[in-house]
């Protein structure tokens, strides 16, 4: 796998993010994909720790359609949101067991009428290839501040 | 002018069952009476034993406005003490829970203290000698809590030297919590991880209130649990079998009837519970070997009995809820009148499979979390409450669903299932507490 490729695809996928092309977005997960936000530092375990998210493309695609829905008076006004990437760290080209890997540092912007909140970490990303293109198989969310308290984080990192 | 304060009338007049005054919630006077009187008059959850394993553990807490650190003394006993140095206030634990050793010792001047809040050392200690410092609150150490009690593992205390006694306090309404810790083959529930902390730009009482509120759900979470089931009706022929996740959603778009028929029981002191005879934590899949584990330490017909009540969310005045089925405590932390903190923890069941405490987890973080799709509708409905009270259209609350005019207050019954009875009733204790004591003449009250 060429570095730009796996650079390329992340910066892909956050701009389906902030352009709110939510479809596109949930296309690029791998049928086994998963999502994952830890609620503890350096965490090993999604299910038997606790986690802010961990969905898989079911789960996804609840939220995708929520967030258009007719009664979700929550996204009443919208949030749209903003991701700052610093440029990916490639930790794997996926000799062996086909999984690229990246960690990349970013911040994140979520707004809603006045509101405006930042958050800040690293997302790491497992990708493999199929059918020629690449599909995530885990997109880590790890914040700098996981264990603090929250007002609604009502779309995807 | 303080309109509230020391005006006992005036703090009942909020309350008139049926409905009660938007002060309750936007009122600043009556927030800091609700420290001052509410939370120190009643017996608040401060923590559970199992995060104090070993001697040196501690965790911190609050009642009401106070900060409170809960210590595990070399004598075995917890300690609930007030987490201010003697000396000049300095909070002495800093963190949610951690280990001190031997002694805690204040990082501004170094006083020290056993465990258990007694002065270990103060340094340069000959410049007290003679100072009349021995006679002083300060040279007894960090000061206790007198009313604690540790019902099977759970803490509790009163900052108030007077009130009603625990048993008296809570009465029946144990029977939750006696039933989430009996889910254990062992009897014994343990919390391993942190829990889930919230946001909330709302009064505290929005969330106590909304934990009984059944008429909601079906309406507030059309938009997440609604499209949880539509997305899963078209998806559910990829599956051999209805996911947990579908499971923990699907019930909560169950209609009025299911809700009215499942009951809610009121208990005195304004303790409650929805999920009588039924609730949307009844159809989970079995998890396999559990059963078995539970025959075998309590027969089966008792192992019956107790995974057969499935009561739903329970309301223990003034701030928490427990639900036993997924083995959940949720804690509403005041911060301000229109600010409250909500961590909510799960217990693991000792000697149960880990299936169960997988399943919990998951609960609590497709309900409980900043990024819970089911939160983010209740947190939308609480802070657009919060800001509609300000209207002076009408300053009135209004609870009468199935209200009865000979309602009783502190009443043990059973009801329709969609009342705003435990609302009512939450609100009738929330009067006695603010306003114990209140009418007692000075001289009596010493
Ligand atoms: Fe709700």
């Amino acid at each position: 796998m060429k570095p730009d490729r796996i650079v390329d695809f992340i910066y892909d996928e956050v701009a389906a993010l902030d352009e709110m092309r939510w479809e596109d977005w949930l296309s690029l997960f791998h049928e086994e994909g998963r999502y994952w936000m830890p609620l503890e530092w350096k965490q090993q375990d999604p299910i038997m720790q606790p986690s802010l998210m961990y969905e898989d493309r079911l789960l996804l695609t609840v939220r995708v359609e929520r967030l258009a829905g007719e009664r979700t008076f929550s996204q009443k006004p919208k949030s749209r949101c903003h991701h700052l990437l610093e440029r990916p760290r490639i930790l794997s080209l996926g000799e062996g067991d086909g999984v690229c890997k990246a960690r990349t540092s970013f911040v994140y912007t979520e707004t809603r009428g006045d509101q405006l909140e930042r958050y800040s970490g690293w997302v790491s990303h497992h990708l493999v290839e199929e059918n020629g293109a690449l599909r995530i198989k885990l997109k880590r969310i790890d914040l700098i501040n996981f264990d603090a308290p929250f007002g609604n984080l009502q779309l995807f990192i | 002018m303080d309109r509230y304060r020391g005006n006992a009338k005036a703090i009942r007049d909020l309350v008139k069952g049926y409905a009660v005054h938007r002060d309750t919630y936007v009122d600043k006077e009556i927030f800091d009476l609700e420290m001052e009187n509410l939370f120190p008059n009643t017996w608040v959850y401060v923590g559970h034993a199992s995060q104090l394993k070993n001697p040196g553990d501690f965790i911190t807490s609050k009642i009401g406005h106070q900060p409170i650190l809960i210590s595990r003394h070399r004598d075995g006993e917890i300690y609930v003490l007030h987490n201010r140095c003697p000396h000049k206030g300095v909070k002495i634990a800093s963190e949610a829970c951690g280990n001190t050793g031997k002694f805690f010792r204040c990082p501004y001047h170094a006083w020290s203290f056993k465990t258990d809040g007694s002065i270990l050392a103060i340094p340069l200690k000959k410049g007290y000698e003679g100072t009349g410092f021995d006679t002083q609150a300060a040279s007894e150490g960090l000061a206790r809590v007198r009313n604690v009690k540790v019902y099977r593992d759970f803490i509790f205390a009163r900052l108030a030297d007077n009130g009603p006694s625990f048993e008296e306090y809570f009465g029946e309404s144990l029977s939750t919590i006696d039933n989430m810790i009996d889910r254990s083959p062992e009897g014994k529930l343990e919390i391993i991880a942190p829990p889930i902390r919230y946001m909330h730009q709302c009064n505290w009482k929005m969330l106590v209130d909304n934990q009984t509120d059944t008429c909601h759900p079906m309406v507030a979470h059309e938009s997440s649990a609604g499209t949880a089931v539509s997305v899963w009706e078209r998806e559910k022929h990829k599956f051999t079998e209805t996911p947990m996740a579908v499971q923990l959603y699907a019930p909560f778009m169950s209609p009025y009837e299911f809700y009215e028929g499942a009951g809610i029981r009121v208990w005195p002191n304004g303790h409650g519970h929805t999920g009588v005879s039924g609730s949307i934590h009844q159809d989970y899949d079995d998890v396999s070997e559990y059963m078995a584990r539970m025959e075998a330490s309590y027969g089966p017909e008792r192992a019956r009995e107790i995974l057969g009540d499935v009561r739903h969310n329970t309301i223990y005045m003034p701030n928490i809820m427990v639900k036993g089925p997924v083995q959940i405590l949720r804690n509403f932390i005041p911060l301000a009148v229109d600010k409250t903190l909500v961590e909510s923890f799960v217990f693991r069941l000792v000697g149960a499979p880990d299936k169960i405490y997988e399943r919990s987890l998951m609960y609590n973080r497709f309900i409980n979390a900043p990024t819970s799709i089911v939160g983010h509708d209740d947190l939308e409905m609480y802070e657009r409450a919060q800001e509609g009270l300000h209207s002076d259209g009408n300053e009135w609350i209004d609870l009468h669903r199935l209200y009865e005019a000979d309602e009783q207050r502190d009443a043990n019954e059973v009801v329709n299932g969609t009342s705003e009875r435990q609302m009512r009733n939450q609100f009738y204790a929330w009067s006695k507490f603010m306003t114990l004591g209140m009418d007692e003449p000075v001289e009596a009250a010493e």
